[in-house]
């Protein structure tokens, strides 16, 4: 166990130098500036918008949309971080000769693989609260307008990138850095686009789409929890307004809650002890 | 006396490639092994399973009684691998820290010292690796195989990288680790360094051992080189044919100016062994 903080520290020296975080951390500065700018503009105007029914708010309609588009952004910036950080860690990091040294020494292989991604999780879920927890000042100093609850989707934010980085782990033992991170993006892909069609045809009464994209969102959790942390932002929000903000992009999904949490750290395990199985019978 | 690397009937297949056939193989304590053979011999592979970096497809491989790429059997071993590589951004002394913690080594900074000046690199303790030259990340390398002290050493071409100075530097630390007690593995395509340092050389072909023992009972008399007042002559026999030889030749009222036994090298076992192959 003394390896765990030995190797995460590793991981977490090995983050901090490489130029990506840097990058992420410019993208992230402009990101923040912009949304700024469009929430001082937004809530500006906001005001002097008619408002086609006395029964919507637009002053909640507009920030819990754009904090709907921060999440994604988070999640965003947050996945690319994750997967950069750990496209690499086994075959890759084995091809690179720097694995082989490390793997020698008395040190379980899912020790290896835990302290990777302790190491990863690390960086990501301070980086990606951080970035919430600014967007959500920014629009609530902006608008005077703050999500119902603020603490849950900043931690089903983290944690959706926190199995984003599991999967990188795991697809890292199988394939080369740049076909792992592909795989990733694209994965992380699909699940975004099927929890837009799910809210697609949440807003259509289309039951199949709602149920493909429900399938969907358990198999890839990471789009069940960000789903699940849109609906938290309006959670208590009803009428014609919640109405309407469930219908749009950053309105959440229908099914979350404590399931889909509960289910998101089982999939974590489950993709641990595959990856350390897979880990443990492979040839370096 | 339990050998510090045994190997019995180990057998490794990629796919449809056989990389070892059947490998029987033993270091004894405090034994220096040179491992040889041509590219694709199955050197390699041989070191990883003995690491644990790869599991043997049949038979089975022990290092000091514990089954090879257990935790234990780690525990028990210092490995450089032929293609290795340290992080850039890591001093020589901030590794070999990072290698004590992993290995459990509580030598702490005197055996950081010890075996940076044992490698030639006290000077270089705080330089980092990415500022090294290829030659000195190699003595890095078997500096971090040395952390904990193990009684195993696996060394897969530890001189691949080094100049004439540094493969006598890695030759004296060799000499200095058997008189420790220590057993290594040498894995090296530099026959003349193997017939220096090694008290026995393993030559492998296709996977399987073909030739061993040490360097003196590989090397066959060729026969005996006599420089006479008539020119040089070369005579059938060994050794203990010289003073009949000689005799036989003043007898007959030849001036003798010199006389050499001929006797095989190592590089001439290896390429009879190997029958010139190459891969």
């Amino acid at each position: 166990m003394r390896a765990i903080p030995t190797i995460a520290g590793y991981a977490l020296r090995e983050a901090l130098r490489r130029k990506v975080f840097l990058v992420v951390l410019l993208l992230t500065a402009g990101f923040l500036f912009l949304y700024w700018l469009a929430n001082h503009y937004l809530f500006r105007d906001v005001g002097n918008l008619g408002s086609p029914s006395p029964a919507i708010e637009p002053r909640t309609f507009a920030g819990a949309f754009m904090v709907g588009l921060a999440m994604f952004s988070t999640l965003f910036l947050g996945v690319v971080l994750a997967i950069f950080l750990t496209l690499g860690v086994v075959r890759g990091d084995a091809e690179r000769g720097l694995l082989q040294p490390l793997l020698v020494r008395p040190v379980a292989r899912s020790t290896l693989l835990l302290a990777r991604w302790l190491g990863a999780i690390a960086v990501c879920t301070p980086y990606v609260i951080a970035v919430y927890a600014t967007a959500v000042v920014i629009t609530g100093t902006a608008g005077d307008w703050w999500p119902d609850h603020a603490v849950v989707p900043a931690i089903e934010l983290a944690g959706g990138v926190a199995i984003v980085a599991a999967l990188s782990l795991l697809g890292s033992i199988f394939l080369t850095s740049t076909a792992n991170g592909i795989a990733i993006f694209m994965l992380f892909g699909a699940g975004l686009v099927s929890g837009l069609l799910g809210s697609i045809g949440h807003a259509l009464n289309s039951d199949r789409l709602e149920h493909w994209a429900t399938i969907i969102a358990w198999a890839a959790p990471f789009e069940a929890l960000y789903q699940d942390g849109l609906r938290e932002i309006t959670a208590e929000t009803v009428g014609l307004t919640g109405y309407l903000i469930q219908l749009g992009p950053f309105g959440g999904a229908n099914t979350g809650g404590p399931a889909v949490r509960l289910w998101a750290c089982a999939y974590l395990v489950v993709v641990g002890l595959v990856a350390a199985l897979a880990f443990s019978r492979r040839d370096l | 006396m339990t050998a510090a690397l045994s190997a019995r009937a180990l057998e490794k297949r990629y796919g449809s490639t056989t990389a070892l056939a059947g490998v029987d193989l033993d270091v004894g304590e405090g034994e220096l092994l040179g491992l040889l053979g041509p590219n694709g011999a199955g050197k390699s592979t041989l070191v990883k399973i003995a690491c644990g970096l790869v599991r043997p497809t049949r038979g089975h491989a022990e290092i000091c009684g514990a089954k090879a790429g257990s935790l234990e059997a780690r525990r028990r071993i210092g490995y450089l691998a032929e293609l290795f590589r340290f992080p850039g951004w890591y001093s020589a002394d901030e590794l070999l820290v990072l290698h004590q913690r992993l290995a459990g080594s509580d030598g702490g900074e005197a055996e950081r010292t010890e075996l940076l000046e044992l490698v030639g690199l006290a000077e270089a303790r705080d330089r980092r690796v990415e500022a090294m030259s290829k030659g000195m990340q190699q003595r890095l390398g078997i500096a971090q195989a040395l952390v904990g002290a193990p009684p195993l050493l696996l060394l897969d071409e530890p001189t691949s990288a080094l100049d004439p100075v540094g493969r006598r530097t890695v030759r004296q630390l060799l000499e200095e680790l058997r008189r420790r007690g220590t057993s290594v593995l040498l894995n090296s395509h530099l026959l003349s360094e193997i017939e220096l340092v090694c008290d026995r050389v393993v030559i492998l072909l296709r996977g399987e051992v073909v030739t061993e023992g040490s360097p003196a009972e590989l090397s066959r008399p060729r026969g005996i080189e006599i420089e006479t007042d008539q020119g040089t002559t070369i005579h059938e026999g060994g050794h203990e044919d010289v003073p009949r030889l000689v005799d036989e030749l003043v007898r007959a009222g030849r001036k003798v100016y010199g006389v050499r036994v001929l006797t095989s090298t190592l590089e001439d076992t290896y390429l009879e062994a190997v029958g010139g192959e190459t891969s």
